[in-house]
Order: structure tokens, then C-alpha cells, then sequence
């Protein structure tokens, strides 16, 4: 895909794939254009060049709550959670499909018990909870969509250590239901536990991939982005 | 001297030596209508100056109002002269407009909200001047007093030749004005707070200053052109000059020849009142109301289609050209804000 | 200036009967603009339109008047859904100034067509209906019944807003529009019906007033200043603070007409108007950003 803002390119190119069932990381610094990748394939922005394969059916260029009712949920980054909304009310909107709506007490059901604590805190009004909370509600709000593959866009963005600990944690509980994983993060060791493959985006272009494990081992991705 | 300097020079010698066309008893009716082209344009111009910077008022009855109000109450009741009179009334109106602006400047009120708010002003000026009907006359309207001749102190003739020239005297100003502004400081510093209000601030722009500026001079023109109306056509009326109605018509004018552009509002101008005036006399008294539903729908089919106006997406293209033709030329069109 | 003081309860409670048919015309405008951050200027004129819907049918086709407010809920609806499809649709990303300026001219083209169409002239239909007297005043069930029907007409918009799907789904996209689309949920449904529900709280204002009001078109020039007026006075986009401003600007009107003169009472709550905007610019209950 090529893609970026108005009269600005900020990615170049840039090809992946990923297989049901994996779990993928995208890293790299601010800017390199993660974020910009994510919204391309949700539907948020239209690309200037390039293809979107899906499950057999082609979503270049089309409208993100298309894409979505295709099985595409997007985390966004900084959460988008709907602030005067009650914790309920959010998933509530996470199922606006027919066919998560159909099926809407069971998907309720599943993400209260991964996320125990949404549960407790269902009349709670979503803006005036913790960072972590609103995280998994952010993310039970994708899963109320009933998608085949779940964007993650940044997850431990703002979230003390100690969250982003149990974020991943929760992370990969999730992806042991079943879920196929894009996940995008500047936090590169704790991903490269998480996942099977990665990417490394620098400056809108994929500069390497490989095995998660592989990637952890390069010696220049530990020192630059690992802190070793 | 080029083209256009050329061109602008015959339009200008046309426009001086019209009145000395022989037409008869048509005479002082084509001296009327254009004479009001040409206030109503200075007026159109004014506006232009706030809503080419994304500052729209929909209330600049106001500022007419007390112009035109101004000046005659001044003068039917204290004989003060107009010359005077106007004055006030430019002062009145840009006390107004700071009264109105600072608030809303200061607390960032853009866009609906401000348009909203401007459109109460206008209201209230209306309402003041119906209710303080003692005074004016209220819904009825207030002629001016005659002075019992021809009188430069009370800005009043019998011959309309006078006005005329005035009026257009006048609308030259206003282009001078506006041509100031297109070409000063304030017009970089207005189109960046009007593309990014808080980036602009971060650079040192004084944002509530410049937004301050440039409405008190939209209003005080407006006032002027409001007082000059008034002498020009010596009655007063509550619903042509204040409330929304009008304030509309000033707005439709300038968009329908393009905000953007220098001759802009002359063009919209131009073409409201001769579709206005072709339309009563196709029509008369019997379709009252069939021009200002025409002019509502251009209005709509205009911002959906056109927004830069006639004259203005005229402009644009014709630049546009130019730009294909010599690539390395600069094209400098104007984009809205 | 001595004034009974049993006109001043009186007008006070006049204040309050009318401030119950204007909180439903700010509440559609707040719902509108909440949602599509868009202001109809025309929404009064709407108004005016189903007015006019219903004089027609009751006084020259002799339709009951309960059938005739059902005609002008549906019109309402269809004008809001055709206004949003023909005109605000196309200039949904274009800067504010285009998008007032199109309502402002539909404003225009529906007064200016109505003069065409009807004249003039004043019209009103004339219902006859007891008046109650409490304590000295005079209450005409002309005004009671539409306060009343206007406040179960709230109630019923609050229930729509909090407890149906799509009334949530509503209230989500007035909060974060990008993030309703990753839902699922297309934008452009979601805004025709806000505009449809917009447009039926029109027509069930139109069916309310125009039992109190003669209908004429510049109707919108009388009550259309007021109900922004009252929506900035709320914080625009803020459906309590509208409600709460519907009442203190009638208030201030009733009052006011009843010591001055009615213009002065328009006057003096547009002024305070105004000095709330020093006051407090996002609104007495200023939450919206």
C-alpha cells in the first residue's frame, strides 16, 4: 500500500500479510507511520495505491464500517472509547452489526470474562475510568463486533508498567480464544513476546521482518529499540 | 498599461459619464438603481472583509441599522448634520461590534456559534428600534426631515446625479480599503488564525487583536454605508435595515459574486438587483416574494456548487489556465480558509 | 409603575407554559447540531411549513385535528430527511461558513416561497377550548395542553436517546464519529435518522403552536432568534442546558412583556443573552467542549 495525509506520503509501499489464527507486531519509532498502516486497513483512510485482501474479498478503498462488518475490528489508538457513555453502553455499540447483535449476549458474556472487572464496572461512564480499564474496554468493544482479526493500535500507550504487564497478558488470553492479531507498538520487547512474526516500520517502509524470535535477537533492534 | 489597466479605466470612464446619458424620464430610476449598486456593494465589501476570514456574521443589520438610525434620528431631532451624524453612527457600531466580539474572540465562539450570536445582535437591534417606537416610528419607518432644498449640510438633493457619485465615490474607497487589507499583515495573520487558531497563538499572533480589528472595521464601514442609504434614499425601515433579513441579502450578495475576490461583491450585487429589478417589472406587485425564493435557491445551489461565486470561480479558472499554460509561473489563488 | 402583581404570576406562568414548546424546538436543534455539528437556521421555518400543513387541512378540508398532527409529524420528518439528504449531505466537509450560509438560504427560499405561495396574511385556527381559573389567573387550555404534551414529548426523547439502540448509537456518534464508523455503524445512517427525529420534534412543535400562534412566513423570524438564542444560552450540543435556558428566556420574555412592552421583553433576554456570552460562552451548564 501507499498511503498518507493530503499532499504528505506517509507510507511507501508497504506490503504484509497475515495468516489466521498468528499473532503479528508491527514496531518501529513515532512516526514511522504504524498508526497511519492500521487506519489504511480499517477503512479510515483511503490509499493512494495498493490492495487490501481479505478472507477472499478485496476492501481497497472501502469505507471503514464496511470493512468492519468484513470481520475487521480496529482498537484505535488513544482508545476512542466513548467518554459519556456507561461501560455497558460502549459494547453496546461494539455489536452494531446484525449479525454481533444477533449474537449479543453471548459475546457479552465472553468479554466480561476475560475482563472481569468491565463487569463490575458496567453503569460506570467510560470516560472517568483508569487508562487500563478503558484499554479492555476498548479492546471488549472490538470483540462485541464478533471479528475474524483484531487491530491493535498502540495498546500500552499511557499505561503504567505494572498495566502493560497485564495488558499483554490479557492480550494474549484473547488471542488464546481464537483471534487473529495485528497488533501495533512502540513497546517492542514486551510485543515480541507476545507474537509470532513482526514487522519493523522505519520512516513509512518495511525495513525487516521476520520470527519474532529472530527479530528479538538482531543485534541493532536490541539496541535501538530494546534499550540493551 | 495593460490589458486590464485598460479595461478598468473605460469601465471607470463609463461609470462617470452614465448619468450624462440622455434617458429621459428613465433618468433618476437608473441613477436609483445604481447608485444602490454601489452602496449596497460598499456594504457587500464590508462584509466580505470578516467572512472572507471565516468570521461570518449573519447579523450586520446591526451595524446597518445604527448607521442609518444614527444619522437620522441625529438629524430629524437635534438637526445635527449628517456629516456628523455618520460619524456617530460608525462609532455606535464599532462599540457594538466590540461589545459583541470581545467576548466571543476571547472564549474562541467560532463558526455556528458565532454565527448564532451575530444573528442576535441583528435581532436586537431590530427589536430596539421597533420597540422605541416613541422615537422611530417603530415598524413604520422614519423619514428624513427635509431640509427644504438642496443642502451639503444636510446631505440632501433633489437631483439623485449627486448621490450617484457619491455612492460611488464611496465604493471606490471601499475597494481601496479592501485592497489595503488583501495586501497588509493582517491579512496573514487572519488566514492562519482562520486555518489553525491555536498554531497561529503559539507564534506570537494576537488573535483576539486581529479578530477584534478587522469586525470593528467591517462594522464601522457598514454603519457608513447604512447612513449614506439613508440620506440617498431618505426613509428608514426596521425590516430593510436590521434583522436577519436583510443581513441575509448582504451575505447572499458577496457569495454569489465571490467573497474572495476584490469585485466580487460589485458583481453579486450587480446581479441581485437587476434580477431583482427585472423581476418586478416582469411581474409587479402580483409574485410577492418570487424574487427572494430565487435568490434563496441560488443561494443553496451556489454554496453546494459554487462556493467561490460567480466571479470568483471565474477567477479561478481563468488562473487555473494560466497556470497550465506557464508551469513555472505562481499561481496565487485563493483558497478558502 | 405599578403593576398587579397577579398579571406578573400570571405572565410567570405563561413564561412557563411557552418555555415548554421552545425547550422541543432547542432540543431538535441540539440534536441535529450534536450530532452533524451543523446548525439548521432553518429550523423554525420547518416549523412554520408544518404549521401551515395543518391550517390547510383543518380549516379547508375539515380534518380532525389529532389526524392533522399526525400529517405534520410526518411532514416534519420528511422535511428533515429531505433537507439533510439535498442540502446538508453534499456540504458535510465544507467550512462552516458554506454550511450556514446554505441553511441560511434555505431559510430564505422557504420564507421568500411561503409569501409566494400564502400571502402574507396572518392565519390561525381557531380551537375553542375552556380556560381554568387558578387563584386569580387565567390559564387557557390552549397553552396547558401543548406544555403538557411538549413535556411528555421530552420524556419521551430522553427515553429514546438513553434506552433504544439507535438513540444510543446517537449519542455515541455526537461523541466521537470516527470511532461509531469502526462500529459498524455508517455515518449516513445514523445522521438521517437524527435529522428525521430532528424534523418530527419540528412537527410536533408546529402542531403545538399552531393552536396558540397565527402562522405566517415570517414565523421563523419570531420564534427561530429565540430558539438559538436559548440553544447557545444551553452550550450548543447540550440537550439540558437547553432545556433549562427554554425556561428562563420565556421567562424573561413573559415577565418582561407584561412590565415593558413585548418587544422589550425579546430585548432584555436577548441582551442577557448576550451577557452570557462574556459570562459564560460554552453555556449556563457549559460541559460540551
Amino acid at each position: 500500500m501507499t498511503a498518507g495525509y493530503g499532499q504528505f506520503t506517509a507510507l511507501w509501499d508497504v506490503s504484509l500479510r497475515v495468516d489466521s489464527g498468528e499473532a503479528v507486531a508491527v514496531v518501529g519509532p513515532n512516526g514511522a507511520g504504524k498508526t497511519t498502516l492500521l487506519r489504511v486497513i480499517s477503512g479510515l483512510i483511503a490509499p493512494r495505491a495498493g490492495a487490501l485482501t481479505f478472507d477472499g474479498a478485496t476492501l481497497t478503498g472501502l469505507p471503514a464500517h464496511q470493512v468492519v462488518a468484513h470481520g475487521i475490528a480496529h482498537v484505535p489508538e488513544g482508545r476512542r472509547l466513548f467518554p459519556m457513555l456507561t461501560v455497558a453502553d460502549n459494547l453496546k455499540m461494539g455489536a452494531f452489526l446484525p449479525g454481533a447483535r444477533a449474537r449479543f449476549t453471548e459475546s457479552l458474556e465472553r468479554v466480561y470474562t476475560l475482563f472481569p472487572v468491565l463487569a463490575e464496572r458496567r453503569a460506570q461512564r467510560a470516560g472517568s475510568m483508569s487508562g487500563g480499564e478503558q484499554q479492555m474496554l476498548a479492546i471488549g468493544r472490538a470483540l462485541m463486533s464478533r471479528p475474524k482479526i483484531i487491530l491493535l493500535d498502540e495498546p500500552s500507550m499511557g499505561l503504567a508498567p505494572v498495566m502493560v504487564f497485564r495488558l499483554f497478558d490479557l492480550i494474549r488470553r484473547v488471542r488464546e480464544e481464537g483471534y487473529t492479531i495485528l497488533v501495533v507498538e512502540q513497546n517492542v520487547r514486551q510485543v515480541l513476546k507476545l507474537v509470532d512474526r513482526a514487522y519493523l516500520l522505519e520512516v513509512g517502509r518495511i525495513r525487516m521482518e521476520g520470527r519474532a524470535a529472530e527479530l528479538s535477537e538482531q543485534d541493532f533492534v536490541r539496541k535501538a529499540y530494546m534499550g540493551v | 498599461m495593460t490589458p486590464g489597466r485598460i479595461a478598468a479605466a473605460v469601465v471607470l470612464a463609463v461609470l462617470l459619464l452614465q448619468p450624462l446619458i440622455p434617458l429621459g424620464p428613465y433618468r433618476q430610476y437608473v441613477l436609483h438603481v445604481t447608485l444602490q449598486i454601489f452602496i449596497w456593494s460598499f456594504i457587500g465589501g464590508a462584509w466580505s472583509l470578516m467572512g472572507r476570514f471565516g468570521l461570518v456574521s449573519l447579523g450586520h443589520g446591526a451595524f446597518l441599522g445604527i448607521g442609518a438610525y444614527a444619522t437620522v434620528l441625529l438629524w430629524n431631532f437635534y438637526g445635527v448634520t449628517p456629516w456628523l451624524g455618520a460619524v456617530v453612527g460608525m462609532v455606535a457600531a464599532s462599540l457594538a461590534a466590540v461589545v459583541v466580539g470581545l467576548p466571543c474572540f476571547r472564549f474562541r465562539v467560532v463558526g455556528h456559534y458565532f454565527g448564532l450570536v451575530t444573528l442576535a445582535v441583528g435581532e436586537v437591534v431590530r427589536l430596539l428600534i421597533i420597540a422605541e417606537r416613541d422615537w422611530t416610528d417603530g415598524s413604520l419607518g422614519l423619514t428624513l426631515r427635509s431640509a427644504g432644498g438642496d443642502s451639503l449640510w444636510a446631505i440632501q438633493f433633489g437631483n439623485k446625479q449627486v448621490f450617484y457619485y457619491g455612492s460611488l465615490v464611496v465604493f471606490l474607497i471601499g475597494l481601496w480599503i479592501w485592497h489595503r487589507v488583501d495586501h497588509s499583515m493582517t491579512r496573514s495573520a487572519l488566514e492562519a488564525i482562520g486555518e489553525d487558531e491555536t498554531a497561529a497563538a503559539s507564534v506570537g499572533i494576537r488573535v483576539t487583536r486581529f479578530k477584534l480589528g478587522i469586525t470593528v472595521l467591517s462594522a464601522a464601514l457598514t454603519a457608513l454605508g447604512g447612513s449614506l442609504y439613508a440620506q440617498a434614499i431618505a426613509y428608514v425601515n426596521p425590516e430593510t435595515l436590521s434583522g436577519i433579513g436583510v443581513s441575509l441579502k448582504i451575505v447572499f450578495a458577496v457569495v454569489l459574486g465571490g467573497m474572495y475576490s476584490l469585485l466580487g461583491p460589485l458583481v453579486g450585487t450587480a446581479l441581485t438587483t437587476a434580477l431583482a429589478e427585472g423581476l418586478r417589472i416582469l411581474f409587479g406587485l402580483k409574485l410577492l416574494g418570487m424574487a427572494d425564493t430565487i435568490y434563496g435557491l441560488l443561494l443553496i445551489v451556489f454554496i453546494i456548487f459554487l462556493p467561490e461565486g460567480i466571479y470568483g470561480s471565474i477567477r479561478a479558472a481563468l488562473q487555473r489556465r494560466a497556470a497550465r499554460a506557464a508551469p513555472g509561473a505562481s499561481v496565487s489563488a485563493k483558497v478558502p480558509a | 409603575m405599578s403593576i398587579d402583581p397577579i398579571f406578573l404570576v400570571e405572565a410567570a406562568v405563561n413564561g412557563v407554559l411557552l418555555g415548554g414548546v421552545i425547550a422541543l424546538l432547542a432540543l431538535g436543534l441540539n440534536l441535529i447540531f450534536g450530532v452533524l455539528d451543523i446548525v439548521w437556521i432553518a429550523y423554525v421555518d420547518l416549523v412554520m411549513l408544518c404549521m401551515y400543513a395543518i391550517y390547510f387541512l383543518v380549516t379547508v378540508h375539515g380534518w380532525p385535528i389529532w389526524g392533522a398532527a399526525i400529517v405534520s409529524l410526518a411532514v416534519g420528518a420528511v422535511l428533515g430527511v429531505g433537507v439533510h439528504l439535498l442540502i446538508i449531505s453534499p456540504i458535510l466537509t465544507s467550512p462552516p461558513i458554506n454550511q450556514l450560509l446554505a441553511t441560511g438560504g434555505l431559510l430564505f427560499f422557504v420564507q421568500s416561497a411561503a409569501t409566494l405561495f400564502w400571502s402574507t396574511d396572518h392565519r390561525s385556527v381557531r380551537l375553542s377550548l375552556p380556560s381554568w381559573e387558578i387563584g386569580g389567573i387565567f390559564i387557557p387550555a390552549t397553552r396547558l395542553i401543548p406544555f403538557a404534551i411538549s413535556i411528555l414529548a421530552v420524556i419521551a426523547l430522553y427515553l429514546f436517546l438513553t434506552r433504544t439502540y439507535i438513540g444510543t448509537a446517537i449519542r455515541a456518534v455526537s461523541q466521537d464519529r470516527e470511532a461509531m464508523s469502526l462500529m459498524g455503524a455508517s455515518p449516513q445512517r445514523i445522521y438521517v435518522v437524527t435529522s428525521a427525529v430532528g424534523g418530527l420534534m419540528a412537527g410536533l412543535a408546529g402542531a403545538l403552536l399552531i393552536f396558540q400562534y397565527a402562522v405566517h412566513p415570517f414565523f421563523g423570524g419570531q420564534f427561530g432568534p429565540l430558539t438559538f438564542m436559548v440553544c447557545v444560552l444551553g452550550g450548543l450540543g447540550n440537550m439540558v442546558g437547553a432545556f433549562v435556558a427554554s425556561f428562563i428566556m420565556s421567562e424573561v420574555i413573559a415577565v418582561g412583556g407584561v412590565v415593558m412592552s413585548t418587544e422589550m421583553g425579546y430585548v432584555i433576554a436577548f441582551v442577557i443573552f448576550i451577557v452570557m456570552m462574556f459570562v459564560r460562552p460554552g453555556g449556563i451548564l457549559a460541559k460540551r467542549q
